[in-house]
């Protein structure tokens, strides 16, 4: 029987020799991550259903990151009470403020996502984790509760639309470029319901970190998951981070897909998603002047290592504009140390830019950054919906963390210099 | 099941607009009640009444998992959406929670704002009583309808873990 690599994993999580695309499962769950926002409603649900104590406590991490160092006393209210609830549940893994980081870099980090497992969270980008080719998928609290109390969760199986990415990345285009690009291409509910694979050169070519990214942003074209099948670079970054056991899973050469998407990205340049949805992506050199009042650095999409690194190369010496708010956020405690020792915060505080603790912080409107009416920001985060950094009436671009560093400089949206040198 | 239809009849209307984020510190339906829709429609929570419906256009509920979203409709009384289409984690969340979500891109078109609607769940219709018009809808699978008869998804867990 040809099957994807996600029908694999969830045929393996339920007993099954195979499963097919629109079967309804009961799936064993192998991680099941809890942050501070939607914890504490399934904790209630716990409690008000007779109690349930927690199937498998040794499968539950703890790792707080909305509103943490808790911004305010509701915040570490709700903090409190998922630290009483782990203690009376018996779960070691907590990663308490100073170990802490956003949930979705610091879970591969600490050697949490091995190939071929199942993970959940109540958070919609979830689906970073299949960058290391496992099967994980946001979900509600009601879900969370659900699988908290009995180690297992109903899906349906999701059919797969293979992406295969071709060519080569001009210098200064990235990941977050690409991604942009195919939410462009397909629109925010282009895979709903479905699965995101990637495949091809580039994604070869891609480093583990650039993986996440991709993963990460499948949730704004409406999927439930994004997955890479492993090779060497997953198992080498998997062992560095645990010594438990994993089985790589792969999709069948022939496997069955609803849709293969082609794509070439030799020619894509530095993207830019205009206010108010992911899908609104433009070229940069398209969009004219556009001035801005804050650059964010950070979140699950962007604040690893590899982007910090990217955004300090950028910045080399240079100032921020004296109109221009930039934010650096580190995705975890570890992120941030290393950083530190390459110097990278020297780079960033030099250039007038201030430094934030790990949190997700103004990503999603909590704190760290929120934004006023008639306010800009140009933001390596995820959405740009809304209100969704502050007020209803200020607006979110998102782009690259090249993109935003370079931008930072000019004090308007501007393409990284990495991509303008090449072009000179 | 009978109510007013309010229409927002853009697509991808997202989680962050019916429950902004800054009210994600509170988990109670009476407390984020006040606040739905509040960056679609700050009116909103004034016009809705108990048992009313929520019309809109493609992708409703996308963006964020948070759960809250559902939890505020139905505190600020909206009995059911009907949208051409749902994301994801909010038609899951909807299930779970034995919250209606009715697929229509037939009532989705026709239906405006003030109309009064009566939901019949056992013949898939929705009838307008304003317009005289009535939309057959995609039935709620076995799946979920089960879950909803049981009162929502901790409900038919806690028999399975309890037996």
């Amino acid at each position: 029987m040809r099957s994807t690599i996600t029908e694999k994993i969830l045929a393996a999580h339920s007993d099954r020799e195979h499963v097919t695309p629109g079967e309804l499962i009961n799936a064993k769950i192998d991680v099941i991550m809890c942050h501070d926002v939607t914890t504490t409603p399934a904790i209630d649900l716990l409690k008000e259903h007779g109690n349930l104590p927690v199937a498998y406590p040794d499968r539950v991490v703890i790792m707080p990151d909305h509103f943490v160092p808790n911004k305010d006393i509701k915040s570490a209210e709700m903090v409190a009470k998922i630290r009483r609830w782990a203690r009376e549940e018996k779960i070691e893994n907590f990663y308490e403020v100073g170990r802490h980081g956003v949930c979705h870099a610091l879970l591969p980090e600490q050697g949490y996502v091995r190939p071929g497992t199942t993970i959940i969270c109540g958070d919609s980008h979830t689906s970073t984790h299949g960058a290391l080719g496992a099967f994980a998928t946001g979900i509600g609290s009601t879900d969370l509760a659900a699988a908290l109390a009995t180690g297992e969760l109903w899906f349906k199986v999701p059919e797969s639309i293979l992406f295969k990415i071709h060519g080569t990345l001009q210098k200064g285009v990235y990941a977050k470029d690409v991604i942009l690009e195919i939410i462009r291409k397909i629109g925010v509910d282009g895979a709903l319901y479905k699965t995101m694979e990637f495949t091809g050169e580039v994604i070869e070519n891609f480093s583990i970190e650039s993986r996440m990214t991709l993963c990460n942003m499948t949730i704004e074209a409406g999927a439930k998951s994004g997955i890479i099948n492993p090779d060497q670079k997953t198992i080498d970054y998997v062992r560095a981070r645990t010594s438990q056991p994993f089985e790589i899973v792969t999709s069948d050469p022939d496997a069955e897909y609803s849709q293969i998407i082609d794509i070439d990205i030799s020619m894509l340049k530095p993207m830019v998603a205009l206010p108010h949805l992911p899908s609104n992506g433009k070229a940069v050199s398209d969009v004219g002047d556009i001035s801005i009042d804050q650059a964010w650095l950070g979140s699950c999409t962007n604040g690893r290592l590899e982007d910090l690194r990217i955004a300090a190369e950028e910045i080399n010496g240079k100032k921020v504009a004296k109109n221009v708010r930039m934010i650096v956020v580190p995705a975890t405690s570890e992120i941030w140390k290393q950083a530190n020792r390459e110097g990278l915060l020297d780079i960033f505080a030099e250039a007038g830019a201030t430094i934030s603790s790990p949190t997700c912080g103004a990503c999603l409107g909590g704190h760290m950054g929120i934004l006023a009416a008639g306010e800009r920001c140009i933001s390596s985060t995820n959405r740009n919906f809304v209100g969704r950094m502050g007020s209803p009436d200020s607006e979110v671009y998102l782009a690259s963390p090249a993109t935003v560093a370079a931008s930072a400089i000019a004090g308007k949206i501007v393409n990284p210099n990495a991509y303008n040198q090449d072009k000179s | 099941m009978k109510g007013k239809a309010h229409c927002y009849l853009r697509d991808h209307i997202n989680t962050d607009e019916i429950i902004p984020a800054r009210y994600l510190t509170m988990d109670q339906e009476k407390d984020l009640a006040p606040h739905a829709m509040e960056d679609i429609d700050k009116t909103f929570v004034k016009k809705v009444s108990e048992g009313d419906f929520i019309v809109a256009g493609k992708d409703f509920g996308c963006g964020s998992s948070r759960e809250h979203a559902v939890w505020a409709l139905r505190g600020a009384g909206v009995k059911a959406v009907i949208a051409s289409s749902f994301a994801r984690i909010f038609y899951r969340n909807c299930i779970n929670n034995g919250f209606l979500a009715i697929e229509c891109s037939d009532a989705s078109q026709k239906i405006q704002t003030g109309d009064i609607l009566t939901i019949d769940l056992k013949k898939g219709i929705i009838y307008n009583e304003t317009k005289n018009e009535t939309y057959i809808f995609t039935p709620i699978p076995d799946f979920a309808q089960e879950i909803i008869n049981k009162g929502g998804l901790m409900k038919t867990i806690t028999e399975k873990v309890t037996s």
